[in-house]
């Protein structure tokens, strides 16, 4: 019975995948078949190098093979044809040599005037800091003095298929890392945990962010838009979770949005806003106020969003990989012990140090949350001041 | 040498402690062959599970099921089923080509098979303990096991550490008896330069096994000390070095990469001279190509992580390195088109897989050279564009060498043929579905969608579907596989001793199936009689 009813979803399961695909083709499919065009100087490089090299192998591919196929037909015994005895051909051993050679030193020339210019960061405006996280980005802007953690924004119920797909699936989210048009960007990559890579197809780049390393990559887009790209090294277990939207403004509005920011970071420390670390800090020790449990548990509820990549919606965990809050002897324990494990981490997990990436208000919210939803009932209640101790 | 008589001369256990004991290279090959196709489905299962969930977007599994498929999918595939299958067609077949009776260090042979079952249960134990709540299931940081990822993961690696070890040893055994034997037990006037090209093949990469296997061995013992006593090789907290693991990992990637291929290139080389009824088209270049390829694979790495930030001449020098392996590898695949052209061609099942082989590993390998040039490999790096590539060289390349193998040596080991409409149904099944399921991952991959993601954005729906499908009916076809191998060693038509009429080489002076001790007396090799 099970297994018919197995069988059964299973041809549902395939069968919509048809049909899906069909009407998808039909309505608005993307057939991209080739690398998607470049808004960067260097993206139509690579781009030509690309389709450049394509259209060789494929050349050859067809030369080479209308031999081979030609060959197939003709020289049948079904048809009769006699096999010839020769085995080798120095002449020909040698042509098929040369000239392969021949044309791989006509790739590359281009190519190594392509990597040359790739790899020259010199001269550039403004620098950016791209540091990967398990499994967020936070962009640094070294030169204004502020950054801010750039996280997926779609919704749980989109990826568990209960909501329909929005049109920037996977790919949004809550904060762009945003560059001026027709400027030379230089970005410094590095990682907090494990090794991620920065990809953003149109533009061209692509580089590991890992951790202990800083790496350099440069762009300057011309137009003006939103460029989509993903994490493309695989980091654990939300590696497909964590991709890149970058906005490309006109000088001006760079310039507006620049001013805008560097306003509102500092006054946004203590509402709540994840922010640096030292920022944080400054604005907590001024602000100071306690909440009452109501307001802690709306508070962690809404941070928690963070956590339950691993720890599960409802605190359940994943059994032997990451475990469950839900009656864990953490947040049923002693309050001291589980400050500690979320401000400073688990050396060696991928439990990371939150102090980093939450201020004080966020981590008391998030602990107390903890320590009273699935069920754990403790009715502990932890103040800023209290995480403030452990940082 | 009637088979009676050698009936007669077998001298083994019968029952399972005949396999358990055994010492003879044809037991012993049939164990390591049936192992590889054990292997062969359970990492295919894992394949069909990544297949479904990436079928639609939204998630089916958990991303960590899902990257504990990725990862040991490859693991399984690449040291449970290629390389033990090459091994099987080593042991069934180098004593017979070379007019040995067996191979030279027979126990030691038994001991390298029997490693195998231990160390895959090792590595599946994780996953399975899992299921029944225990631990957090298999390694799921990539077949490359990357650090500091690796070093952060559950047990599930410290489980894949000690099975890799075991595989190691398993192989380097392996590697060090194929050496002795082909340098040792050739018969009178079997000359290195008239060895089969199988032969030469696979003592290359015996050679290869030899190096880069202990390296490999290294790697994962820093692994497993960074994760335990305390030491931070890869660790940068500790003062280590992420992209060092990287650089020893590939040093014995790449050469393993060549592992994989050059005894699939040595069967494409026995089977078509046969069904062209004409002999190979340069056998010297043949071989030294095979030794150029085998030197370049160790001076080419780093083509595997040119986004890791390496200075420009690193990237420079590694391009033009990997590009210059396009140059050995063309004149194989001139060489097998040569000797097709204008022979009197036949297309049994083993010749059909020959040729689809050198027309898709083609494929893979021009993919291959796209793939060398570094500013256009920023674009393909780890995408579908790489999964495509290398599934190109792997499955239609390797895995579909040794179906070719299979299909053309079963009638000698079992003495039955096999069923020929059987068999070239197997394989148009074959062909058709790994082309639907791998071709359309070159679009995938160009159009951006990474590699090891278990969803993915909206655009790349209608090629996934499509590679899912396929990927299904891969699946399902390699069942008729398993039915005709069943059906030939339970009868068939008789085979007789050459099996083929234009089939060349020692192997075919002994009957079939061959009995159990063969050239016990050494044959006399002449010039005439050289390779095929």
């Amino acid at each position: 019975m099970r297994v018919t009813r197995q069988t059964l979803s299973l041809m549902a399961k395939l069968g919509s995948a048809i049909l899906l695909s069909v009407v998808m083709s039909v309505a608005h499919a993307e057939w991209g078949l080739n690398i998607r065009p470049p808004v960067t100087k260097i993206g139509e490089d690579i781009i030509g190098l690309h389709n450049a090299i394509m259209w060789v192998c494929l050349g050859i591919f067809v030369v080479v093979f209308s031999f081979m196929f030609y060959s197939l037909y003709a020289h049948r015994k079904s048809k009769g044809y006699e096999a010839a005895k020769f085995h080798h051909s120095t002449r020909l051993e040698v042509m098929w040599t040369v000239i392969p050679t021949l044309i791989l030193v006509a790739l590359a020339i281009p190519s190594t005037k392509t990597l040359i210019a790739m790899e020259d960061t010199t001269q550039s405006e403004l620098t950016i800091k791209v540091t990967g996280y398990q499994w967020k980005w936070r962009y640094d802007y070294m030169d204004s003095g502020f950054g801010f953690f750039s996280t997926l924004t779609t919704p749980r119920a989109q990826i568990e298929n209960e909501e329909a797909k929005g049109e920037n699936y996977l790919l949004e989210v809550d904060n762009h890392m945003v560059i001026p048009a027709d400027t030379k960007v230089r970005m410094l990559l590095t990682a907090n945990d494990v090794i991620h890579a920065w990809w953003v197809p149109a533009i061209g780049v692509k580089k590991d962010a890992i951790p202990g390393y800083i790496n350099e990559l440069w762009m300057n887009v011309t137009e003006p838009g939103i460029y989509r790209g993903q994490c493309v090294e695989l980091c654990g277990k939300d590696h497909g979770f964590m991709p890149i939207v970058v906005e490309v403004l006109s000088k001006s509005d760079f310039d507006v949005w620049l001013k805008e920011q560097q306003g509102t970071q500092l006054a946004a420390a203590d509402t709540g806003t994840q922010t640096d670390a030292v920022q944080v800090a400054a604005a907590d020790s001024s602000a100071g106020g306690e909440m009452n449990m109501e307001e802690l548990m709306q508070l962690g509820e809404k941070v928690y969003a963070q956590c339950s990549a691993c720890h599960g919606a409802n605190g359940e965990g994943l059994p032997g990989a990451f475990p469950a809050i839900a009656g864990s002897p953490v947040a049923m324990g002693p309050v001291s012990a589980h400050i500690d494990v979320v401000v400073n981490g688990k050396a060696g997990t991928a439990m990371q140090a939150f102090k980093n990436q939450l201020n004080d208000a966020d981590l008391a919210g998030v602990i107390t949350y903890q320590r009273n939803a699935f069920g754990n009932d403790t009715g502990d209640m932890v103040q800023a001041a209290d995480v403030a101790t452990k940082r | 040498m009637a088979t009676a008589e050698a009936h007669h001369d077998e001298h083994h256990a019968y029952g399972l402690m005949r396999w358990v004991t055994t010492t003879n290279h044809k037991d012993i090959g049939t164990l390591y062959l049936l192992f590889s196709l054990l292997m062969f489905f359970v990492g295919g299962a894992m394949a069909m599970a990544i297949r479904w969930e990436l079928m639609q977007p939204g998630l089916s599994f958990n991303p960590h099921f899902f990257n504990q498929m990725t990862t040991m999918h490859a693991l399984i595939m690449i040291f449970g089923a290629v390389m033990p299958g090459f091994v099987g067609f080593a042991n069934w077949q180098i004593p017979m080509m070379i007019g040995a009776p067996d191979m030279a260090l027979p126990r030691l042979n038994n001991f390298s098979f029997w490693i195998l079952p231990f160390a895959f249960t090792m590595l599946l134990a994780p996953l399975v303990l899992s299921w029944f709540g225990v631990g957090g299931g298999g390694p799921a940081g990539g077949w490359t096991m990357y650090a500091p990822l690796s070093i952060q993961a559950g047990m599930g690696v410290d489980f894949t550490i000690l099975s890799i070890h075991m595989m190691g040893v398993s192989s380097i055994l392996g590697a060090i008896n194929i050496i002795v034997t082909i340098m040792n037990m050739r018969a009178p006037g079997m000359t290195l330069m008239r060895l089969p090209l199988f032969v030469w093949t696979w003592l290359i990469t015996a050679f290869l096994l030899i190096a880069v296997m202990p390296v490999l061995a290294g790697a994962v013992t820093m692994l497993l000390t960074d994760r335990h006593f305390g030491t931070a090789f890869f660790n940068p907290a500790g003062g280590g070095d992420p992209v060092m693991f990287q650089h020893i990992f590939w040093f014995f990637g790449h050469p393993e990469v060549y592992i994989l291929i050059l005894p699939a290139f040595g069967i494409i080389s026995q089977i078509i001279p046969t069904f062209a009824r004409k002999p190979l088209f340069g056998y010297e270049s043949m071989v030294f190509a095979s030794a150029g390829i085998a030197f370049l694979s160790f001076i080419v790495w780093a083509h595997h992580m040119f986004t890791v930030g390496m200075p420009l001449t690193g990237e420079l020098f590694f391009m033009y390195a990997t590009m210059l392996i396009a140059i050995p590898t063309g004149v194989k695949i001139f060489n097998w088109i040569s000797t097709m052209w204008r022979g009197s061609m036949t297309f049994e099942t083993p010749m059909l897989f020959a040729v689809a082989v050198v027309c898709l590993f083609t494929i893979g390998g021009l993919s291959g050279l796209m793939l060398a040039i570094v500013p256009a490999d920023f674009q393909y790096h780890d995408t579908y564009f790489v999964v495509a590539h290398f599934h190109y060289v792997l499955f239609s390349g390797s895995i579909m060498a040794m179906m070719g193998g299979a299909y053309y040596w079963i009638p000698k080991w079992t003495g039955h043929m096999y069923d020929e409409k059987m068999g070239k149904i197997h394989f148009w099944l074959t062909t058709i579905f790994f082309n639907i399921t791998f071709f359309p991952q070159h679009f995938l991959g160009l159009a951006g969608m990474p590699r090891r993601i278990p969803d993915y954005a909206l655009q790349f729906t209608e090629f996934n579907v499509i590679s899912s499908i396929g990927a299904f009916g891969l699946g399902i076809s390699q069942l008729l596989f398993v039915y005709i191998v069943y059906q030939t060693i339970k009868g068939g038509e008789k085979a007789t001793d050459r099996v083929w009429e234009s089939a060349h080489g020692l192997e075919w002076t002994v009957p079939s199936p061959a009995p159990h001790h063969t050239f016990e007396t050494p044959p006399q090799i002449s010039a005439a009689d050289a390779h095929s």
